[in-house]
Protein backbone atom coordinates (compact mmCIF):
# COMPACT_ATOMS: atom_id res chain seq x y z
CA UNK A 1 0.00 0.00 0.00
CA UNK A 2 1.21 3.44 -1.04
CA UNK A 3 1.14 6.44 1.74
CA UNK A 4 0.24 9.00 -0.44
CA UNK A 5 0.75 13.04 1.35
CA UNK A 6 -1.78 14.95 2.09
CA UNK A 7 -0.51 17.51 -0.02
CA UNK A 8 -0.31 15.48 -3.34
CA UNK A 9 -4.01 13.96 -2.21
CA UNK A 10 -5.39 16.81 -2.14
CA UNK A 11 -3.58 18.04 -5.72
CA UNK A 12 -4.54 14.38 -6.83
CA UNK A 13 -8.21 15.20 -6.18
CA UNK A 14 -9.00 18.49 -7.23
CA UNK A 15 -7.03 17.74 -10.60
CA UNK A 16 -9.67 14.63 -11.04
CA UNK A 17 -12.23 17.09 -10.40
CA UNK A 18 -11.35 19.55 -13.43
CA UNK A 19 -10.69 16.68 -15.77
CA UNK A 20 -14.28 14.95 -14.77
CA UNK A 21 -16.01 18.26 -14.95
CA UNK A 22 -14.02 18.78 -18.60
CA UNK A 23 -15.17 15.46 -19.38
CA UNK A 24 -18.65 15.73 -18.12
CA UNK A 25 -19.19 19.44 -19.53
CA UNK A 26 -22.54 19.05 -20.74
CA UNK A 27 -24.65 16.97 -18.41
CA UNK A 28 -23.34 19.13 -15.59
CA UNK A 29 -23.03 23.07 -16.56
CA UNK A 30 -26.77 24.18 -16.34
CA UNK A 31 -27.29 26.45 -19.43
CA UNK A 32 -26.25 25.87 -22.65
CA UNK A 33 -22.66 27.31 -23.96
CA UNK A 34 -24.01 30.27 -26.02
CA UNK A 35 -27.70 30.57 -24.84
CA UNK A 36 -28.37 34.36 -23.65
CA UNK A 37 -30.70 33.41 -20.14
CA UNK A 38 -29.91 36.62 -18.30
CA UNK A 39 -29.08 40.79 -18.51
CA UNK A 40 -25.61 41.54 -18.82
CA UNK A 41 -23.49 41.22 -16.15
CA UNK A 42 -25.96 39.83 -13.61
CA UNK A 43 -24.72 40.16 -9.81
CA UNK A 44 -24.60 35.85 -8.83
CA UNK A 45 -28.06 34.49 -7.67
CA UNK A 46 -29.48 30.98 -6.96
CA UNK A 47 -29.99 31.02 -10.60
CA UNK A 48 -26.89 31.82 -11.64
CA UNK A 49 -24.03 30.72 -9.47
CA UNK A 50 -21.33 32.75 -10.56
CA UNK A 51 -23.69 35.67 -12.39
CA UNK A 52 -24.02 36.82 -16.06
CA UNK A 53 -21.31 37.82 -18.48
CA UNK A 54 -20.80 40.72 -20.91
CA UNK A 55 -24.13 39.38 -23.45
CA UNK A 56 -26.13 37.73 -20.09
CA UNK A 57 -25.17 33.97 -21.01
CA UNK A 58 -24.67 31.77 -17.56
CA UNK A 59 -20.93 32.23 -15.84
CA UNK A 60 -20.52 28.98 -14.62
CA UNK A 61 -21.43 27.29 -17.27
CA UNK A 62 -19.07 29.24 -20.12
CA UNK A 63 -16.64 28.48 -16.99
CA UNK A 64 -17.16 24.91 -17.37
CA UNK A 65 -17.26 24.98 -21.08
CA UNK A 66 -14.49 27.04 -21.03
CA UNK A 67 -12.61 24.29 -18.71
CA UNK A 68 -13.14 21.52 -21.01
CA UNK A 69 -11.78 23.82 -24.49
CA UNK A 70 -8.53 24.41 -22.16
CA UNK A 71 -8.02 20.93 -20.62
CA UNK A 72 -8.79 19.54 -23.92
CA UNK A 73 -6.14 21.32 -25.74
CA UNK A 74 -3.13 21.27 -23.39
CA UNK A 75 -3.82 18.17 -22.90
CA UNK A 76 -3.56 16.88 -26.69
CA UNK A 77 -0.66 20.04 -26.70
CA UNK A 78 0.86 18.11 -24.30
CA UNK A 79 1.04 14.39 -25.43
CA UNK A 80 1.62 16.07 -28.57
CA UNK A 81 4.87 17.58 -27.42
CA UNK A 82 5.78 14.56 -25.17
CA UNK A 83 5.62 12.19 -27.90
CA UNK A 84 7.65 14.54 -30.55
CA UNK A 85 10.08 15.71 -27.60
CA UNK A 86 10.61 12.31 -25.97
CA UNK A 87 11.28 10.40 -29.23
CA UNK A 88 13.86 12.43 -30.68
CA UNK A 89 15.76 13.44 -27.51
CA UNK A 90 15.81 9.91 -26.43
CA UNK A 91 17.03 8.71 -30.21
CA UNK A 92 19.29 11.70 -30.19
CA UNK A 93 20.97 10.34 -26.95
CA UNK A 94 21.37 7.32 -27.69
CA UNK A 95 22.05 7.77 -31.66
CA UNK A 96 24.93 10.72 -30.92
CA UNK A 97 27.22 11.84 -33.73
CA UNK A 98 25.62 13.79 -35.96
CA UNK A 99 22.24 13.02 -35.55
CA UNK A 100 22.44 14.22 -31.79
CA UNK A 101 24.65 17.36 -33.43
CA UNK A 102 21.94 18.27 -35.68
CA UNK A 103 19.14 18.15 -33.53
CA UNK A 104 20.36 19.42 -30.54
CA UNK A 105 21.54 23.04 -32.65
CA UNK A 106 18.13 22.87 -34.03
CA UNK A 107 16.31 22.98 -30.50
CA UNK A 108 18.80 25.80 -29.70
CA UNK A 109 17.76 27.39 -32.88
CA UNK A 110 13.93 26.75 -31.82
CA UNK A 111 14.85 28.06 -27.96
CA UNK A 112 16.21 31.07 -29.02
CA UNK A 113 13.42 33.04 -30.03
CA UNK A 114 11.23 33.38 -27.51
CA UNK A 115 7.79 31.17 -27.48
CA UNK A 116 5.09 33.62 -27.29
CA UNK A 117 6.55 36.05 -30.02
CA UNK A 118 7.05 32.75 -32.16
CA UNK A 119 3.40 31.61 -31.34
CA UNK A 120 2.63 35.02 -32.74
CA UNK A 121 4.80 35.09 -35.71
CA UNK A 122 3.66 31.61 -37.18
CA UNK A 123 -0.15 32.26 -35.99
CA UNK A 124 -0.05 36.18 -38.07
CA UNK A 125 -0.74 33.75 -41.20
CA UNK A 126 -2.14 29.90 -40.09
CA UNK A 127 -5.71 30.25 -39.72
CA UNK A 128 -6.62 30.24 -35.93
CA UNK A 129 -8.41 26.59 -35.58
CA UNK A 130 -7.76 23.91 -32.46
CA UNK A 131 -5.76 21.94 -34.67
CA UNK A 132 -3.08 24.56 -35.77
CA UNK A 133 -3.22 25.77 -31.47
CA UNK A 134 -2.14 22.28 -30.72
CA UNK A 135 0.80 21.73 -33.36
CA UNK A 136 2.32 24.96 -32.85
CA UNK A 137 1.72 25.14 -29.11
CA UNK A 138 3.39 21.41 -28.90
CA UNK A 139 6.03 21.64 -31.33
CA UNK A 140 7.29 24.88 -30.09
CA UNK A 141 6.91 23.07 -26.26
CA UNK A 142 8.65 20.08 -27.57
CA UNK A 143 11.78 21.47 -27.59
CA UNK A 144 11.77 21.86 -23.64
CA UNK A 145 10.72 17.61 -23.79
CA UNK A 146 13.69 17.07 -25.99
CA UNK A 147 16.50 18.74 -23.52
CA UNK A 148 14.89 17.03 -20.34
CA UNK A 149 15.01 13.70 -22.30
CA UNK A 150 18.18 13.71 -23.78
CA UNK A 151 20.50 14.82 -20.90
CA UNK A 152 18.41 11.71 -18.85
CA UNK A 153 19.06 9.46 -21.43
CA UNK A 154 22.45 10.58 -21.90
CA UNK A 155 23.15 9.47 -18.48
CA UNK A 156 21.32 6.46 -19.06
CA UNK A 157 22.94 5.46 -22.20
CA UNK A 158 26.47 4.55 -20.25
CA UNK A 159 25.31 2.22 -17.70
CA UNK A 160 26.31 -1.22 -17.89
CA UNK A 161 22.56 -2.97 -18.76
CA UNK A 162 22.79 -0.57 -21.64
CA UNK A 163 25.93 -1.78 -22.44
CA UNK A 164 24.56 -5.52 -22.13
CA UNK A 165 21.80 -4.52 -23.91
CA UNK A 166 24.38 -3.40 -27.28
CA UNK A 167 26.50 -6.66 -26.71
CA UNK A 168 23.27 -9.32 -27.29
CA UNK A 169 22.80 -7.33 -30.14
CA UNK A 170 19.34 -6.07 -28.91
CA UNK A 171 18.01 -3.41 -31.78
CA UNK A 172 18.38 0.40 -31.64
CA UNK A 173 14.45 0.15 -30.90
CA UNK A 174 14.89 -2.55 -28.19
CA UNK A 175 17.20 -0.15 -26.57
CA UNK A 176 15.36 2.83 -26.66
CA UNK A 177 12.00 1.52 -25.48
CA UNK A 178 12.84 -1.57 -23.07
CA UNK A 179 16.05 -0.48 -21.25
CA UNK A 180 15.88 3.65 -21.17
CA UNK A 181 12.52 4.52 -21.62
CA UNK A 182 11.33 2.79 -18.04
CA UNK A 183 14.54 3.81 -16.34
CA UNK A 184 13.45 7.71 -18.21
CA UNK A 185 10.04 7.69 -17.55
CA UNK A 186 9.64 8.78 -13.89
CA UNK A 187 11.53 12.33 -14.37
CA UNK A 188 9.80 12.59 -17.49
CA UNK A 189 6.28 11.98 -16.37
CA UNK A 190 6.82 14.85 -13.49
CA UNK A 191 7.93 17.07 -15.98
CA UNK A 192 4.80 16.19 -17.91
CA UNK A 193 2.87 18.01 -15.10
CA UNK A 194 4.47 21.18 -15.29
CA UNK A 195 4.04 21.14 -18.86
CA UNK A 196 0.64 20.91 -18.81
CA UNK A 197 0.29 24.05 -16.46
CA UNK A 198 2.34 26.16 -19.02
CA UNK A 199 0.59 24.61 -21.85
CA UNK A 200 -2.71 26.02 -19.56
CA UNK A 201 -1.19 29.37 -19.26
CA UNK A 202 0.22 29.51 -22.93
CA UNK A 203 -3.03 28.72 -24.29
CA UNK A 204 -5.27 31.47 -21.70
CA UNK A 205 -2.22 34.07 -22.64
CA UNK A 206 -3.12 33.59 -26.58
CA UNK A 207 -6.97 33.56 -26.30
CA UNK A 208 -7.09 36.20 -24.44
CA UNK A 209 -4.56 37.87 -26.67
CA UNK A 210 -7.46 37.25 -29.41
CA UNK A 211 -5.41 34.71 -31.55
CA UNK A 212 -6.39 31.15 -29.72
CA UNK A 213 -10.09 29.86 -28.96
CA UNK A 214 -12.11 32.30 -31.07
CA UNK A 215 -15.68 32.83 -30.10
CA UNK A 216 -18.22 31.67 -29.63
CA UNK A 217 -16.30 28.96 -28.09
CA UNK A 218 -15.11 29.91 -24.94
CA UNK A 219 -12.16 29.03 -22.91
CA UNK A 220 -10.73 30.56 -19.59
CA UNK A 221 -8.64 33.07 -21.53
CA UNK A 222 -11.43 34.19 -23.70
CA UNK A 223 -13.30 34.26 -20.88
CA UNK A 224 -10.94 37.18 -19.31
CA UNK A 225 -11.04 38.62 -23.24
CA UNK A 226 -14.97 38.73 -23.48
CA UNK A 227 -15.40 40.22 -19.51
CA UNK A 228 -12.76 42.55 -19.66
CA UNK A 229 -14.63 46.21 -19.37
CA UNK A 230 -16.19 45.27 -16.67
CA UNK A 231 -13.21 45.62 -14.46
CA UNK A 232 -13.40 49.01 -14.46
CA UNK A 233 -17.02 49.10 -13.43
CA UNK A 234 -15.99 46.72 -10.60
CA UNK A 235 -17.21 43.54 -12.20
CA UNK A 236 -15.41 40.91 -11.32
CA UNK A 237 -16.56 38.34 -14.27
CA UNK A 238 -13.14 38.90 -15.60
CA UNK A 239 -11.27 37.33 -12.22
CA UNK A 240 -13.09 34.18 -12.20
CA UNK A 241 -10.82 32.24 -14.71
CA UNK A 242 -8.08 33.12 -12.61
CA UNK A 243 -9.29 31.00 -9.79
CA UNK A 244 -9.62 28.03 -11.82
CA UNK A 245 -6.26 28.55 -13.28
CA UNK A 246 -5.03 28.92 -9.79
CA UNK A 247 -6.10 25.69 -8.47
CA UNK A 248 -5.39 23.86 -11.32
CA UNK A 249 -2.17 24.90 -11.87
CA UNK A 250 -1.22 24.39 -8.02
CA UNK A 251 -2.61 20.58 -7.61
CA UNK A 252 -0.81 19.72 -10.43
CA UNK A 253 2.40 20.95 -9.30
CA UNK A 254 1.76 19.50 -5.75
CA UNK A 255 1.01 16.16 -7.56
CA UNK A 256 4.83 16.46 -9.55
CA UNK A 257 6.10 17.39 -6.83
CA UNK A 258 5.15 14.61 -4.89
CA UNK A 259 6.15 12.41 -7.97
CA UNK A 260 9.68 14.14 -8.11
CA UNK A 261 10.21 13.72 -4.15
CA UNK A 262 9.59 9.98 -5.02
CA UNK A 263 11.50 8.97 -7.49
CA UNK A 264 14.37 11.19 -6.84
CA UNK A 265 14.93 10.32 -2.87
CA UNK A 266 16.85 6.81 -2.68
CA UNK A 267 14.42 4.91 -0.77
CA UNK A 268 11.74 5.37 -3.52
CA UNK A 269 10.17 8.35 -1.32
CA UNK A 270 8.96 5.83 1.22
CA UNK A 271 11.47 6.63 3.99
CA UNK A 272 9.50 10.62 4.38
CA UNK B 1 49.17 35.24 -27.60
CA UNK B 2 45.12 36.01 -26.59
CA UNK B 3 43.94 35.96 -23.03
CA UNK B 4 42.01 32.98 -22.89
CA UNK B 5 39.21 34.30 -21.86
CA UNK B 6 38.64 37.02 -24.62
CA UNK B 7 38.70 34.17 -26.60
CA UNK B 8 35.85 32.33 -25.01
CA UNK B 9 33.90 35.72 -24.88
CA UNK B 10 34.62 36.18 -28.74
CA UNK B 11 33.71 32.74 -29.81
CA UNK B 12 30.09 33.58 -27.18
CA UNK B 13 29.49 36.76 -29.28
CA UNK B 14 30.14 35.19 -32.30
CA UNK B 15 27.74 32.56 -31.53
CA UNK B 16 25.13 34.90 -30.52
CA UNK B 17 25.45 36.56 -33.95
CA UNK B 18 25.17 33.21 -35.66
CA UNK B 19 21.73 32.34 -33.53
CA UNK B 20 20.33 36.05 -34.29
CA UNK B 21 21.06 34.87 -38.02
CA UNK B 22 19.65 31.53 -38.35
CA UNK B 23 16.34 32.89 -35.62
CA UNK B 24 16.13 35.58 -38.35
CA UNK B 25 15.94 33.06 -41.15
CA UNK B 26 13.68 30.96 -38.84
CA UNK B 27 11.22 34.07 -38.41
CA UNK B 28 11.00 34.54 -42.22
CA UNK B 29 10.93 30.67 -42.67
CA UNK B 30 7.74 31.38 -39.88
CA UNK B 31 5.43 33.47 -42.45
CA UNK B 32 5.56 31.63 -45.11
CA UNK B 33 4.18 28.92 -44.21
CA UNK B 34 0.76 29.37 -45.10
CA UNK B 35 0.00 26.77 -47.80
CA UNK B 36 -1.54 29.15 -50.39
CA UNK B 37 -0.96 31.98 -50.67
CA UNK B 38 -0.52 36.20 -48.66
CA UNK B 39 -1.51 38.10 -50.66
CA UNK B 40 -5.10 35.77 -51.41
CA UNK B 41 -5.01 35.30 -47.56
CA UNK B 42 -4.51 39.44 -47.15
CA UNK B 43 -7.44 40.40 -49.75
CA UNK B 44 -10.17 37.11 -49.03
CA UNK B 45 -11.35 34.85 -51.46
CA UNK B 46 -13.65 37.65 -53.51
CA UNK B 47 -10.31 39.34 -54.70
CA UNK B 48 -10.13 40.11 -58.13
CA UNK B 49 -7.37 38.42 -60.25
CA UNK B 50 -5.55 42.24 -61.12
CA UNK B 51 -5.64 42.93 -57.56
CA UNK B 52 -4.28 39.59 -56.47
CA UNK B 53 -1.46 40.07 -59.34
CA UNK B 54 -1.11 43.67 -58.38
CA UNK B 55 -0.38 43.04 -54.57
CA UNK B 56 1.91 40.14 -55.37
CA UNK B 57 4.22 42.42 -57.26
CA UNK B 58 4.03 44.62 -54.75
CA UNK B 59 4.82 42.74 -51.62
CA UNK B 60 7.84 40.89 -54.31
CA UNK B 61 5.63 37.20 -53.83
CA UNK B 62 7.21 36.29 -57.48
CA UNK B 63 10.66 36.26 -56.17
CA UNK B 64 12.02 33.02 -54.72
CA UNK B 65 11.92 32.53 -50.89
CA UNK B 66 15.54 32.75 -50.73
CA UNK B 67 15.56 35.87 -52.63
CA UNK B 68 12.90 37.58 -50.75
CA UNK B 69 14.82 36.55 -47.48
CA UNK B 70 18.04 38.00 -48.70
CA UNK B 71 16.30 41.30 -49.81
CA UNK B 72 14.01 41.52 -46.52
CA UNK B 73 17.55 41.12 -44.31
CA UNK B 74 19.67 43.34 -45.97
CA UNK B 75 16.99 46.22 -45.44
CA UNK B 76 16.39 45.36 -42.26
CA UNK B 77 20.41 45.50 -41.57
CA UNK B 78 20.12 49.09 -43.09
CA UNK B 79 17.11 50.16 -40.99
CA UNK B 80 14.36 49.65 -43.59
CA UNK B 81 11.75 47.25 -41.96
CA UNK B 82 9.52 48.29 -45.01
CA UNK B 83 5.84 49.30 -44.87
CA UNK B 84 2.73 47.96 -42.75
CA UNK B 85 0.29 46.85 -45.41
CA UNK B 86 -2.63 47.64 -43.38
CA UNK B 87 -2.00 51.60 -42.92
CA UNK B 88 0.86 51.81 -45.39
CA UNK B 89 3.28 53.56 -42.82
CA UNK B 90 6.60 53.13 -42.32
CA UNK B 91 7.15 50.13 -40.11
CA UNK B 92 11.09 51.31 -38.65
CA UNK B 93 9.36 54.96 -38.02
CA UNK B 94 6.54 53.88 -35.74
CA UNK B 95 8.12 51.20 -34.23
CA UNK B 96 11.08 53.62 -33.22
CA UNK B 97 8.93 55.64 -30.37
CA UNK B 98 7.21 52.25 -29.22
CA UNK B 99 10.64 50.42 -28.57
CA UNK B 100 11.57 53.46 -26.36
CA UNK B 101 8.87 53.10 -23.96
CA UNK B 102 9.02 49.23 -24.23
CA UNK B 103 12.60 49.59 -22.76
CA UNK B 104 11.28 52.23 -20.77
CA UNK B 105 8.95 50.04 -19.02
CA UNK B 106 10.85 46.73 -18.65
CA UNK B 107 13.71 48.88 -17.45
CA UNK B 108 11.67 50.23 -14.43
CA UNK B 109 10.40 46.75 -13.65
CA UNK B 110 14.07 45.49 -13.75
CA UNK B 111 14.69 48.34 -11.22
CA UNK B 112 12.43 47.11 -8.74
CA UNK B 113 12.28 43.64 -8.96
CA UNK B 114 16.07 42.98 -9.23
CA UNK B 115 17.14 44.30 -5.89
CA UNK B 116 14.06 43.42 -4.36
CA UNK B 117 14.56 39.14 -5.31
CA UNK B 118 17.83 39.45 -3.66
CA UNK B 119 16.67 41.09 -0.15
CA UNK B 120 13.96 38.00 -0.49
CA UNK B 121 16.41 35.47 -1.43
CA UNK B 122 18.91 36.43 1.41
CA UNK B 123 16.11 37.21 4.26
CA UNK B 124 14.79 33.71 2.61
CA UNK B 125 17.92 31.68 3.23
CA UNK B 126 18.44 33.96 6.75
CA UNK B 127 15.28 32.42 7.90
CA UNK B 128 15.29 29.24 6.08
CA UNK B 129 12.29 26.80 6.55
CA UNK B 130 10.69 29.32 9.28
CA UNK B 131 7.86 31.41 8.35
CA UNK B 132 9.34 34.15 6.52
CA UNK B 133 10.85 31.75 4.26
CA UNK B 134 7.37 29.54 3.82
CA UNK B 135 5.40 32.85 3.07
CA UNK B 136 7.93 33.88 0.29
CA UNK B 137 7.72 30.45 -1.77
CA UNK B 138 3.76 30.14 -0.64
CA UNK B 139 3.54 33.75 -2.48
CA UNK B 140 5.97 32.82 -5.30
CA UNK B 141 4.07 29.47 -5.94
CA UNK B 142 0.89 31.97 -6.38
CA UNK B 143 2.48 33.91 -8.64
CA UNK B 144 3.49 31.16 -10.97
CA UNK B 145 0.31 29.94 -11.01
CA UNK B 146 -1.77 32.45 -12.81
CA UNK B 147 -1.17 33.79 -16.49
CA UNK B 148 0.56 37.55 -15.88
CA UNK B 149 -2.56 38.85 -17.32
CA UNK B 150 -4.53 37.62 -15.17
CA UNK B 151 -1.93 38.90 -12.04
CA UNK B 152 -2.96 42.47 -14.13
CA UNK B 153 -6.37 42.53 -13.67
CA UNK B 154 -6.61 41.16 -10.46
CA UNK B 155 -4.41 44.36 -9.55
CA UNK B 156 -6.61 46.57 -11.50
CA UNK B 157 -9.66 45.41 -9.89
CA UNK B 158 -8.53 46.00 -6.69
CA UNK B 159 -5.89 48.78 -6.58
CA UNK B 160 -6.82 50.99 -9.67
CA UNK B 161 -10.55 50.50 -9.39
CA UNK B 162 -11.60 50.31 -5.95
CA UNK B 163 -8.69 51.76 -3.92
CA UNK B 164 -8.40 54.25 -6.81
CA UNK B 165 -4.19 54.37 -6.17
CA UNK B 166 -3.41 54.07 -9.45
CA UNK B 167 -5.12 54.58 -13.15
CA UNK B 168 -6.15 51.40 -14.90
CA UNK B 169 -4.65 52.50 -18.81
CA UNK B 170 -0.88 53.29 -18.91
CA UNK B 171 -0.90 55.64 -21.44
CA UNK B 172 2.75 57.70 -21.66
CA UNK B 173 3.11 60.74 -24.03
CA UNK B 174 6.12 62.45 -24.50
CA UNK B 175 4.17 66.18 -22.88
CA UNK B 176 4.43 64.14 -19.31
CA UNK B 177 6.98 64.46 -17.01
CA UNK B 178 8.86 61.92 -15.81
CA UNK B 179 6.97 61.59 -12.53
CA UNK B 180 4.04 61.80 -14.51
CA UNK B 181 5.21 58.80 -16.51
CA UNK B 182 6.10 56.52 -13.60
CA UNK B 183 2.56 56.67 -12.03
CA UNK B 184 1.24 56.07 -15.05
CA UNK B 185 2.96 52.62 -15.19
CA UNK B 186 2.96 51.54 -11.73
CA UNK B 187 0.65 49.25 -12.03
CA UNK B 188 2.24 47.58 -15.16
CA UNK B 189 5.80 47.83 -13.28
CA UNK B 190 4.28 45.91 -10.35
CA UNK B 191 2.55 42.92 -12.66
CA UNK B 192 6.10 42.83 -14.25
CA UNK B 193 7.80 42.73 -10.87
CA UNK B 194 5.55 39.63 -10.04
CA UNK B 195 5.82 37.72 -12.41
CA UNK B 196 9.86 37.60 -12.82
CA UNK B 197 10.28 38.24 -8.81
CA UNK B 198 9.45 34.80 -7.95
CA UNK B 199 11.82 32.79 -9.97
CA UNK B 200 14.95 35.48 -9.54
CA UNK B 201 14.07 34.84 -5.05
CA UNK B 202 13.95 30.62 -5.53
CA UNK B 203 17.18 30.61 -7.49
CA UNK B 204 19.13 33.26 -5.80
CA UNK B 205 18.26 31.23 -2.41
CA UNK B 206 19.06 27.96 -4.01
CA UNK B 207 22.44 29.43 -4.93
CA UNK B 208 23.06 30.88 -1.81
CA UNK B 209 22.21 27.70 -0.22
CA UNK B 210 24.35 25.45 -2.10
CA UNK B 211 27.04 27.98 -0.96
CA UNK B 212 26.08 27.50 2.44
CA UNK B 213 27.22 23.70 2.78
CA UNK B 214 30.68 24.82 2.21
CA UNK B 215 33.39 24.16 4.91
CA UNK B 216 34.18 27.71 5.24
CA UNK B 217 30.69 28.86 5.98
CA UNK B 218 30.85 26.61 8.97
CA UNK B 219 33.92 28.03 10.01
CA UNK B 220 32.47 31.48 10.04
CA UNK B 221 29.40 30.07 12.26
CA UNK B 222 31.81 28.85 14.81
CA UNK B 223 33.80 32.15 14.38
CA UNK B 224 30.63 33.46 16.21
CA UNK B 225 30.08 36.33 12.94
CA UNK B 226 26.22 36.69 12.30
CA UNK B 227 24.15 35.30 10.65
CA UNK B 228 22.94 38.04 8.34
CA UNK B 229 26.92 38.33 7.99
CA UNK B 230 27.50 34.97 6.99
CA UNK B 231 25.09 35.17 3.91
CA UNK B 232 26.03 38.64 2.64
CA UNK B 233 29.52 38.55 3.17
CA UNK B 234 30.94 35.63 2.72
CA UNK B 235 28.35 33.48 1.15
CA UNK B 236 26.99 35.98 -1.59
CA UNK B 237 30.55 36.81 -3.14
CA UNK B 238 30.69 33.11 -3.72
CA UNK B 239 27.12 32.76 -5.29
CA UNK B 240 26.99 36.06 -7.68
CA UNK B 241 27.55 34.29 -10.72
CA UNK B 242 24.23 32.01 -11.11
CA UNK B 243 22.63 34.90 -9.61
CA UNK B 244 23.60 37.39 -12.26
CA UNK B 245 22.79 34.21 -14.46
CA UNK B 246 19.58 34.31 -13.60
CA UNK B 247 18.71 37.91 -13.59
CA UNK B 248 20.15 38.21 -17.52
CA UNK B 249 17.55 35.05 -18.16
CA UNK B 250 14.76 36.71 -16.31
CA UNK B 251 15.65 40.30 -18.14
CA UNK B 252 14.72 38.65 -21.25
CA UNK B 253 12.08 36.91 -20.02
CA UNK B 254 10.55 40.27 -18.93
CA UNK B 255 11.00 41.78 -22.33
CA UNK B 256 8.68 39.13 -23.84
CA UNK B 257 5.74 39.13 -20.64
CA UNK B 258 5.91 42.85 -21.26
CA UNK B 259 3.71 41.77 -24.67
CA UNK B 260 0.71 40.95 -22.52
CA UNK B 261 1.02 43.68 -20.18
CA UNK B 262 1.43 46.09 -22.73
CA UNK B 263 -2.00 44.81 -24.23
CA UNK B 264 -3.51 45.10 -20.87
CA UNK B 265 -2.91 48.31 -20.02
CA UNK B 266 -2.97 49.77 -23.41
CA UNK B 267 0.02 50.92 -23.15
CA UNK B 268 1.72 52.06 -26.60
CA UNK B 269 4.60 49.91 -27.04
CA UNK B 270 6.01 47.28 -29.04
CA UNK B 271 4.12 44.14 -27.75
CA UNK B 272 0.65 45.88 -28.53
CA UNK B 273 1.68 47.16 -31.61
CA UNK B 274 2.33 43.22 -32.61
CA UNK B 275 -0.30 41.69 -31.26
CA UNK B 276 -2.70 43.95 -33.25
CA UNK B 277 -0.79 42.96 -36.02
CA UNK B 278 -1.12 40.04 -35.63
CA UNK B 279 -4.82 40.14 -35.59
CA UNK B 280 -4.42 42.00 -38.78
CA UNK B 281 -2.44 39.67 -40.53
CA UNK B 282 0.07 42.37 -41.43
CA UNK B 283 3.29 40.24 -42.21
CA UNK B 284 5.82 42.70 -42.67
CA UNK B 285 5.26 44.28 -39.24
CA UNK B 286 5.29 40.63 -37.33
CA UNK B 287 8.26 39.89 -39.04
CA UNK B 288 10.26 43.32 -38.04
CA UNK B 289 8.83 42.73 -34.36
CA UNK B 290 9.57 39.21 -34.15
CA UNK B 291 13.15 39.98 -35.21
CA UNK B 292 13.86 42.60 -32.68
CA UNK B 293 12.67 40.86 -30.02
CA UNK B 294 14.95 37.73 -30.94
CA UNK B 295 17.49 39.90 -31.22
CA UNK B 296 17.13 41.96 -27.63
CA UNK B 297 16.18 38.50 -25.93
CA UNK B 298 19.19 37.04 -27.63
CA UNK B 299 21.21 40.09 -26.63
CA UNK B 300 20.30 39.38 -23.55
CA UNK B 301 20.92 35.66 -22.92
CA UNK B 302 24.39 36.58 -24.48
CA UNK B 303 25.20 39.01 -21.92
CA UNK B 304 24.46 36.09 -19.22
CA UNK B 305 26.80 33.99 -20.64
CA UNK B 306 29.44 36.61 -20.92
CA UNK B 307 28.43 37.84 -17.09
CA UNK B 308 29.64 34.04 -16.36
CA UNK B 309 32.58 33.80 -17.79
CA UNK B 310 33.77 37.29 -16.31
CA UNK B 311 32.72 36.10 -12.99
CA UNK B 312 34.71 33.19 -13.14
CA UNK B 313 37.96 33.46 -11.26
CA UNK B 314 39.49 30.56 -12.61
CA UNK B 315 39.14 31.48 -16.24
CA UNK B 316 40.03 35.29 -15.53
CA UNK B 317 43.16 34.20 -13.84
CA UNK B 318 44.26 30.98 -15.80
CA UNK B 319 47.12 28.94 -14.23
Amino acid sequence: MIRIPLSALLGLTVTALFFAGAALAPWIAPYPMTQIVGDVWEPASAEHLLGTDSIGRDLLSRMIYGGRTTIWIATLATMLSFLTGSVLGLTAAVAGGWVDQALSRLVDLVMSIPTLIFALVVLSVLPTTMTTLVLVMGLLDSTRVYRLARAVAVDITVMDFVEAARLRGEGRGWIVFREILPNALSPLVAEMGLRFIFMVLFLSTLSFLGLGVQPPNADWGGIVKENKEGIVYGISAALTPAIAIAALAISVNLVADWILTRTTSLKGGRGE
Amino acid sequence: MLHPIVKLLVQRIALGLLLLFAASALIFAGTQLLPGDVAQSILGQSATPEALANLRAELGLNDPPVQRYFNWLFSALHGDLGTALSNGEDIAQSLGKRLGNTLFLAACAAAVSVPLALILGIVSVRYRNRWPDRLISAVSLASISIPEFLIAYVLIFYVAVQLRWFPSVAMISDAMTLGQKLSAIALPVAVLTLVVLAHMMRMTRAAILNVMQSAYIETAELKGLAPIRIIARHALPNAIAPIVNVIMLNLAYLVVGVVVIEVVFVYPGMGQYLVDHVAKRDVPVVQACGLIFAAVYIGLNTVADVVSILANPRLRHPK
